[in-house]
């Protein structure tokens, strides 16, 4: 097994282009699986060396949050923070304090797990994924990436280069839950990510919700709008949205959890994102 | 024995009760402690299994050519390469085992009984070469049904795994065989005729779930053997002495023929009490002539090292109004694994062994499935049992309006009450641990919304047994202590503390080890939180014995009798004469060799009079009722501890059986597909608790001085198990007034209940 670190997005793609090879980002996911046999690569790229890759960047068009940036970087970001605390929410709960030191956005994606914690977050948030190949780059939203458990879209030799988040609007807010047996170092059951925003009159003007781990890959809730926008959110809609969550799901029954159970949960966690990012919504 | 008219109880005591620093905390917490996996020799090989894939199969053929070709394969061993044994029961300390059983456990024979079970052992000179080996040999299988719970094991038309089994203890003995080994009946009085007389009677079906001990160090060790027959073993494990035994018979040994040196060891609790790669290694360097080291990797611990029963059980108590119970009956059928030898008789003994009954009655039945062989974990089948009988008396005292822990006052067993398993118990402390526990803040604390309180009480014999140790005053009056127990809990601590106390010099002079197997008489192993009770007994013992030897050494030097001469304060003191004469225990020891020679002194026993500990636990759960997710709020442990001679340690017992309860209680389980493969075989899914899980666990320590020891000492390490099942299980019901039987207690199950009763 060889391994590279190329100093350059094209130089990567170029070693990513080759047979068995895999991007290492912070290994969290990789060298777990290279322990366990899982895979056998012929050549690891370690991408951390790629200008902008490690790099938060605020302007006026919104966020960059490059692909192999420390998730325990981005915690530490306060004006991020501000801005998208649900995202935030959500990849500091990967892991724990050691797992976070290397894990990273990239790796949480590309790994493509249907519990992985950031992504229901991220998709919620609207967010796009810059993709960076042998002919150049492209940008993806980020709910086009993952397309079944462990398969994604990226063709030979391309890989992820950073995030792009938006502004939020003033009157925004977003949140994530997951639910897990243990209170850390767990896997989720189901994990909501929601984004909101309000008018002066605390009215939803936009909503936007994705969950994890109750499908083969996350999934985006449909007929929001028709229940909530121009209202604030009241009994009969949040019963609505929990219908809507639960007929989402179309989970798999493993050790993690019951069809039943998941599909109750993602129920619950709905509502309860919802009323955390509105409430935030109305605070921003 | 040692003079126990000599009391340590009233003394005023210096290092007995203080919370020194451990010998062994630096290399421990800087790295340099060498557990099981980490010892290496020259020219070593590696050592690796193939496992069964199947629940339940006959092995038709194993064809091991291939791999034998493969270069750097240096041997390969299958059930050819080990003696049979007829089915009989045999002591090994004081365990009784079945050499038949044990080793179609380490290597399988006819059959394989669960997916994990050994098939075959390779040592090669790399683990890629070991690797590929394994996949060369060729086992031809014929598929037979499996059976995995003891409710589908014992109808009559089950899968058998043993076609010559037949249920001792039933009459008339049966004339077929079954996959139940054995049935016990504990107690007395007629309960029948207690239910009539009782007010309330309540009964109620319980499951529990197959749990695994969760030690982190893997099982692990390293095997040389000679040309001319002579074994070294160095592996983890809860008692040299007894692997000792163990391998030596599998593999036609003499005892004096193999040396075992226990490693530091990572967690047992019961689990490194039997033997899996210790054989397969000494076996594989035997036939190479060349040291192997074998390692477990976490899906091997759980699927081939002993996890304990799951088990269904039903629990029967009736009552007077006023809270005195009339009656108590149980029926327990534990999970025995592949082969018998469920904790089915223990936990039928404990099951109402905290309360002063008039009549009891506790059956057991102990089935085999496919599943892993169970080993011993932290009181082995009292949290089974107890649970059920603890979540009755809850539900009694919710139901008569009576306070949980003055319904267990009212009917606490204490000194004089004949236990349900026969005897006489002398001094217990369950009703102090009651009236501790409801004199403890955390008992009246308010509490919040979605939050309730469980009590549960738990009761365990200990154990005395065969134990050897022997301590020696060095030229520069220092102290060695050498010890046959493997220091699992802080035991080293305590012995090299009560060896302080008695010889009065500090601690930091005294240095404990664990010895070998050649160092000295045979031990029993570390377990039936037997360490600081019996080898504590022998190390005072042993001390006094020096003592003895010090003073003597004083009178010659002084030219009197040795009436004339006492121990006080680390010195010998001139009892008459006209100016007070002392000389120390260094000066002592520097003219030993023309006092008669070295110093030292030892003591092999077969120690008795183990004193029962009980335990009261406190716990405050909340329940997310709309995910059926519990958490622990506040836990109070409270146990009696005897004499606590490093109460740190004790804590340290109480917190830790308290967290290994939790996880039994909450979410560890054994999870099988239904081709009988365990589908959680590591740490994520397997869960047992992390830190934030658990609040920090409040401890008080009872003292009722057990008196057969010389300071008292009971065990502690075992009873804190105990309680949690219950205190939790009870804390959730009270929390969602539905009775919940079953666990573990995960948001899945609670849910369920909650939705659906
Ligand atoms: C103990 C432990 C606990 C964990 N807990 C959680 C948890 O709570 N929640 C959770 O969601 N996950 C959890 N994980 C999984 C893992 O930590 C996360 O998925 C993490 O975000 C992966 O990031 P990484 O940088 O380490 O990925 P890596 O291991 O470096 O890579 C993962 C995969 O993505 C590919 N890849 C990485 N970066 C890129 C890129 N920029 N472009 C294209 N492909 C890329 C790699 O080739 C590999 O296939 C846990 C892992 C461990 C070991």
């Amino acid at each position: 097994m060889d391994y590279v670190a190329p100093k350059t997005a094209m130089e990567a793609s170029e070693a990513l282009v080759q047979d068995g090879a895999f991007a290492l980002a912070g290994g969290t996911d990789l060298l777990v699986k290279l322990k366990t046999k899982f895979i056998s690569p012929n050549i690891v790229v370690d991408i951390k060396q790629v200008p902008k890759i490690t790099s938060i960047e605020e302007s006026m068009d919104g966020w960059w949050i490059g692909a192999a940036t420390p998730c325990a970087e981005i915690v530490e970001h306060e004006s991020l923070c501000q801005d998208w605390p649900g995202v935030v929410e959500a990849l500091s709960l990967i892991g724990s304090t050691q797992i976070q030191g290397r894990a990273t956005l990239g790796g949480n994606l590309c790994n493509a797990s249907p519990a992985a914690d950031s992504v229901p977050a991220l998709i919620a948030a609207n967010g796009t994924c810059v993709i960076s190949g042998q002919t150049g780059e492209r940008e993806e939203p980020i709910e086009n990436i993952v397309i079944s458990p462990g398969a994604t879209v990226l063709a030979k030799g391309e890989f992820i280069l950073g995030f792009k988040l938006p502004k939020p609007p003033s009157g925004s807010g977003d949140a994530y839950l997951r639910l897990i047996p243990r209170s850390e170092m767990d896997i989720a059951v189901v994990g909501v990510g929601t984004s909101v925003s309000v008018d002066k009159n605390k009215k939803i003007t936009s909503i936007r919700i994705s969950l994890g781990a109750i499908a083969p890959t996350q999934v985006i809730l449909d007929g929001l709008e028709d229940i909530f926008i121009g209202k604030e959110p009241d009994e009969d809609s949040i019963n609505k949205l929990v219908s809507l969550a639960e007929s989402a799901c179309r989970p798999i029954k493993d050790k993690r959890g019951t069809i039943e159970y998941r599909t109750k949960i993602a129920g619950v966690l709905a509502k309860r994102t919802l009323n955390i990012a509105y409430e935030r919504a109305t605070n921003h | 024995m040692n003079d126990m008219t000599q009391t340590n109880f009233e003394r005023a005591l210096k290092i007995v009760g203080s919370r020194p620093a451990r010998p062994d905390g630096v290399d421990k917490v800087t790295g340099r402690a060498l557990f099981g996996a980490d010892k290496s020799l020259p020219n070593m090989l590696v050592g690796r299994v193939l496992r069964s894939p199947y629940a339940h199969a006959k092995i038709l053929s194993i064809d091991t050519s291939k791999a034998e070709k493969l270069k750097g394969v240096k041997a390969i061993i299958t059930s050819v390469d080990f003696e049979d044994f007829p089915s009989e029961f045999v002591p090994n300390g004081e365990m009784v085992v079945n050499m038949k059983d044990i080793t179609r456990n380490v290597m399988a024979r006819e059959k394989v009984l669960y997916v994990g079970h050994t098939v075959a052992a390779i040592a090669a000179t790399d683990e890629d070469i070991a690797e590929q080996a394994l996949a060369l040999i060729d086992v031809k299988y014929e598929v037979l049904p499996h059976v995995l719970e003891v409710e589908d094991a014992e109808k009559s038309d089950a899968p058998l795994l043993h076609d010559d089994m037949m249920t001792i203890g039933v009459e008339p003995a049966p004339t077929s065989a079954s996959n139940v080994a054995k049935r016990v009946e504990f107690g007395f009085g007629d309960v029948e005729k207690g239910f009539s007389e009782a007010d309330l009677v309540v009964e109620r079906e319980f499951t529990t779930q197959q749990v695994h001990q969760g030690y982190i160090e893997p099982h692990a060790c390293l095997a040389s053997v000679s040309e001319d027959g002579q074994a070294e073993l160095w592996c983890t494990t809860q008692g040299p002495f007894v692997v000792r035994n163990f391998c030596s018979k599998l593999l036609g040994f003499n005892a004096a023929q193999i040396r075992v040196t226990a490693s530091e060891i990572g967690g047992g609790f019961g689990g490194k009490t039997v033997v899996y790669l210790e054989p397969l290694a000494l076996a594989l360097s035997r036939k190479s002539c060349r040291p192997v080291k074998m390692e477990m990797n976490r899906a091997e611990v759980f699927t081939a090292s002993g996890p304990t029963s799951g088990a269904k059980i039903w629990v029967k108590i009736g009552v007077k109004n006023n809270g005195q119970i009339t009656a108590g009956d149980c029926i327990l059928k534990y999970q025995a694994g592949a082969f018998q030898g469920a904790p089915v008789g223990p936990g039928a003994m404990c099951a109402f062994a905290p309360y002063d009954l008039t009549n009891v009655r506790a059956v057991g039945y102990d089935i085999v499935v496919n599943r892993p062989k169970v080993a011993a974990y932290r009181a082995p089948g009292g949290p089974i049992s107890e649970y059920g009988v603890e979540s009755v008396i809850d539900e009694i005292a919710l139901k008569i309006g009576m306070d949980p822990i003055d319904l267990r006052l009212k009917n606490a067993a204490k000194e004089g009450t004949i236990a349900p398993y026969g005897p006489k118990l002398g001094p217990i402390g369950m009703i102090e641990t009651l009236e501790a526990a409801k004199d403890h803040p955390h008992y009246s604390a308010p509490l919040g919304p979605n939050q309730a309180r469980g009590v549960a009480s738990g009761f365990w014999f200990n154990i005395g047994g065969e134990t050897s140790s022997s301590i020696t005053i060095n030229e520069d009056g220092t102290v060695g202590l050498t010890l046959g127990t493997p220091d699992i809990g802080g035991s080293r601590a305590s012995m090299a503390m009560m060896a302080s106390e008695e010889l009065g010099v500090p601690m930091e002079l005294i240095k404990p080890i664990i010895g070998d197997t050649n160092s000295l008489g045979f031990n029993f192993l570390t377990g039936g939180s037997r360490a600081t009770f019996s080898t504590g007994t022998t190390v005072v013992e042993s001390t006094r014995e020096a003592i003895g030897e010090l003073k003597k050494r004083a009178a010659l030097l002084w030219e009197v009798s040795l009436d004339q001469v006492e121990w006080v304060d680390g010195h010998a003191r001139l009892i008459s004469g006209d100016e007070p004469k002392t000389m120390s225990l260094a000066q002592i020891a520097k003219q030993a060799g023309k006092t008669g020679g070295p110093i030292m002194a030892n003591c092999s026993m077969n120690v008795t009079g183990a004193g029962p500990s009980l335990g009261t636990h406190i716990v405050d759960v909340e329940v997310d009722k709309e995910t059926g997710r519990v958490s622990i709020i506040r836990y109070t442990a409270i146990q009696d501890a005897g004499k606590a001679i490093h109460p740190a340690y004790v804590e340290g017992q109480l917190q830790g059986g308290a967290v290994q309860g939790i996880g039994w209680a909450l979410n560890e389980e054994y999870i099988y597909n239904d081709k009988g493969e365990l589908e959680n075989t590591g740490f994520l899914d397997y869960r047992i608790p992390v830190c934030s899980d658990v609040p920090m666990i409040d401890t008080v320590i009872v003292e009722v001085p057990n008196p057969n020891h010389p300071y008292g000492v009971r065990g502690v390490g075992e009873t804190p198990i105990i309680p949690p099942l219950a205190a939790i299980s009870n804390a959730v019901s009270r929390a969602t007034n539905k009775r919940f039987d079953e666990l573990p207690l995960s948001p899945p199950k609670v849910l369920a209940k909650l939705m659906h009763g």
